[in-house]
């Protein structure tokens, strides 16, 4: 299993827009994600998780991911949360 | 006659059709099953799930002839629901560990989720809270069997009546046989109404579940343009609509050839149309309707709904879109214009007695000077994509516009310090909407680049009167003489030193005031982008020399309420 903090850097939130790119992203691995954020805990690959999660900008979440191509899926998480993230 | 929400212009005349699933599904709420059913339920869950899925491709392929790329998102919205690892592992875990029948389990979780999504509170989030309702309903239509009437399979002219209409509903709408439909739950913008307004198709939405009272077969009038639904209506009912289909059907046509052409009166005196808009993505139907620029655009949804101020690179691509969605007509854009009843939690305004006299839009700019400069340097930096204005809304005196000014000067500096580029040449004006501004217009005239009047406040701070009180909203009239010597005031001072007066308040986009206004010399009209096919039609249709006259004639008048009538009844007359 692999950890990281990311910090949200969007303007809107973790919401909306930002939160579909992020599950269909979340979508082409095999590995689970998870998003931990307060005492919350949702899978990346649900829209509905990562939506009802209420992460808001500035404030710092938590990606787990575990499976065979949990490598691959962390540095897209990190492409996703340090770079594009702003953008959206 | 039942009354809703009016969301899509025109007027239907048809057959009612009664498309109103009864909804049985409630009945199994809580419902619970035997330790034996575990299995079978499963399987009844999992097999509904892809049938829903089926039901929602063939949805989406039967759309896919009438939708461009873009709406078609709406299905992969909800694909995206139905296959939702949270959604389907709250119905097994219902199933499993509730013991509840699938049916309930599906209701529950919808609920469930639903709630969670209502909790954060954005339009944004009601609509997803609809999809997924939306997506509940495909799954128990499967448990339950229930079929949809093929809504693409109607018999001619029908009206259709419903308790809701998803979009993939709408969309498979035969809109050659389909002459309206009258909802019962729904606003202005929900899915439904934004649907039927792309589609053209006449629909009322918010008429409540009275609407479900008709029966099939029987003739329904609908009017979307006033919002009401009319059942079995007599022969004299019947003969006035179909005189007022004829003349709305007319009127789309004239529009329809106006909307390439320039707002121009019969005698040769043209003047911009442009559009008010509060969001970038809305430039498009400006000028899909025929405008010729933006007039104002509202910043404030920048601000809005959230913790956080906009930072400059955000609203920098807000207002560069705007620009090169204009393809270098002009976009006038209006600094932020909050406080009083439009609040912003980042800046934490204190509440007010008397919030409209109080401390708002420019007042809070030229204090919170940084929240200011960032927006000032947003909107410089995107002038460089287009023809970008700068308006400074509430300026009571010259005061307040020298002082503007003066931050601006600054910033222009800061750029030049870092070598950014900027339109050099960008325009700077300002929104006469409090009296003293009117009345000192000439001397504001000599230091701003443009007028432009905002007759909401200007009408209320003149009367003195608040028009969301209903008991003096009488009192609230645009055409009242004290406001219309104002106006012509402005425009007077203006022309005197040379620059352009325009208007973006209600009154530019109202047929009769619109005439008197072009009779006062008005150079810019600015409205809500559905009114400028209409205005231009009126304009088009005028004399300036009439125009004039109208207007010259109406400020003789004393009487605040003759003077509409006046006007109604020149405009009339040939």
């Amino acid at each position: 299993m692999l950890t990281n903090n990311f910090v949200i850097t969007c303007a809107v939130g973790l919401h909306a827009r930002p939160a579909s790119v992020l599950v269909s992203i979340a979508e082409t691995f095999k590995s689970d994600i998870i998003i931990r954020f307060k005492e919350k805990e949702v899978p990346a690959k649900s829209l509905i998780g990562v939506m009802t999660l209420g992460a808001e900008t500035g404030e710092s979440i938590e990606i787990s991911v575990t499976g065979e191509d949990q490598e691959k899926a962390m540095e897209r998480m990190v492409l996703f949360f340090e770079k594009e993230l702003q953008e959206l | 006659m039942i009354k809703g929400i009016p969301a899509s212009n025109g007027i239907g005349i048809g057959r009612a059709l009664v498309y109103q699933e009864e909804d049985k599904s409630k009945e199994y709420t809580g419902k619970k099953i035997g330790e034996t059913q575990l299995e079978n339920e499963m399987t009844r869950f999992a097999e509904a799930v892809q049938i829903a899925g089926k039901k929602l491709e063939e949805a989406k392929v039967k759309a896919s002839k009438i939708l461009e790329e873009k709406d078609l998102q709406l299905f992969e919205a909800y694909m995206k629901v139905l296959g939702d690892p949270i959604l389907n592992d709250m119905v097994r875990t219902n199933i499993q560990k509730q013991y509840l029948c699938a049916e309930a389990s599906v209701l529950e979780a919808v609920d469930k989720i639903k709630a969670m999504f209502l909790t954060i509170d954005n339009d944004y989030m009601k609509q997803r809270a609809e999809d997924v309702e939306n997506v509940g309903n495909y799954i128990l239509d499967a448990l339950l069997g229930r079929e949809r009437v093929d809504l693409s399979q109607l018999e001619a002219d029908t009206i259709l009546i419903a308790r809701d209409l998803t979009p993939a509903d709408t969309v498979a709408l035969d809109k050659a046989r389909i002459k309206g439909f009258a909802i019962a739950k729904g606003g202005e913008t929900s899915h439904t109404a934004i649907v039927a307004r792309m589609l053209e198709i006449p629909a009322v939405v918010g008429c409540g579940e009275n609407i479900l009272k008709i029966s099939s077969g029987e003739t329904v009038i609908l009017d979307g343009a006033e919002g009401t639904v009319l059942s079995n209506p007599d022969s004299e009912q019947l003969g006035f609509y179909m005189q007022e289909q004829q003349k709305y059907l007319a009127v789309q046509e004239e529009i329809g050839q106006l909307k390439e052409k320039p707002a121009v009166t019969i005698d040769g005196m043209r003047v911009e149309l442009f559009g008010n808009i509060g969001k970038p993505e809305e430039a498009l139907s400006v000028v899909e309707k025929g405008g010729q620029g933006i007039g104002l655009f509202r910043t404030e949804f920048l601000y809005m709904d959230r913790n956080q101020l906009p930072s400059e690179e955000e609203q920098f691509q807000a207002y560069k879109k705007a620009a090169e969605s204009m393809g270098g007509m002009p976009c006038i854009i209006r600094t932020l214009d909050i406080g009083g009843d439009k609040q912003i939690k980042s800046l934490e305004l204190p509440a007010e007695e008397n919030p409209f006299l109080g401390y708002r839009a420019i007042r809070i700019c030229l204090k919170e000077v940084e929240v200011f400069k960032t927006q000032l340097k947003a909107i410089l930096r995107a002038s460089t994509y287009g023809t970008l204005k700068i308006m400074f809304p509430m300026i009571s005196g010259i005061e307040e516009l020298r002082a503007a000014k003066k931050i601006l000067a600054e910033v222009k500096n800061d750029l030049d310090e870092k070598s950014i580029p900027y339109d050099r040449n960008i325009q700077v004006g300002i929104m006469i909407e409090i009296p003293s501004a009117a009345i000192t217009a000439d001397i504001l005239a000599k230091e701003a680049d443009f007028f432009s009047i905002g007759t909401n406040d200007l009408c209320q701070y003149s009367l003195a009167v608040d028009r969301m009180n209903e008991n003096v909203s009488y009192l609230y009239n645009p055409m009242h003489p004290g406001v219309l010597r104002l106006i012509k005031n402005v425009i007077e001072a203006g022309h005197e030193a040379g620059i352009k007066v325009g208007m973006c308040g209600e009154m530019a986009s109202n047929v009769e005031s619109a005439a008197v206004l072009l009779g006062l010399g008005l150079d810019e009209f600015s409205m809500a982008p559905s009114s400028i096919p209409y205005i231009k039609k009126a304009i088009c249709n005028l004399t300036f020399e009439k125009a004039g006259d109208i207007a010259e004639n109406v400020l003789k008048i004393s009487d605040a309420a003759q003077i509409r009538i006046y006007v109604k009844e020149r405009l009339n007359a040939d």
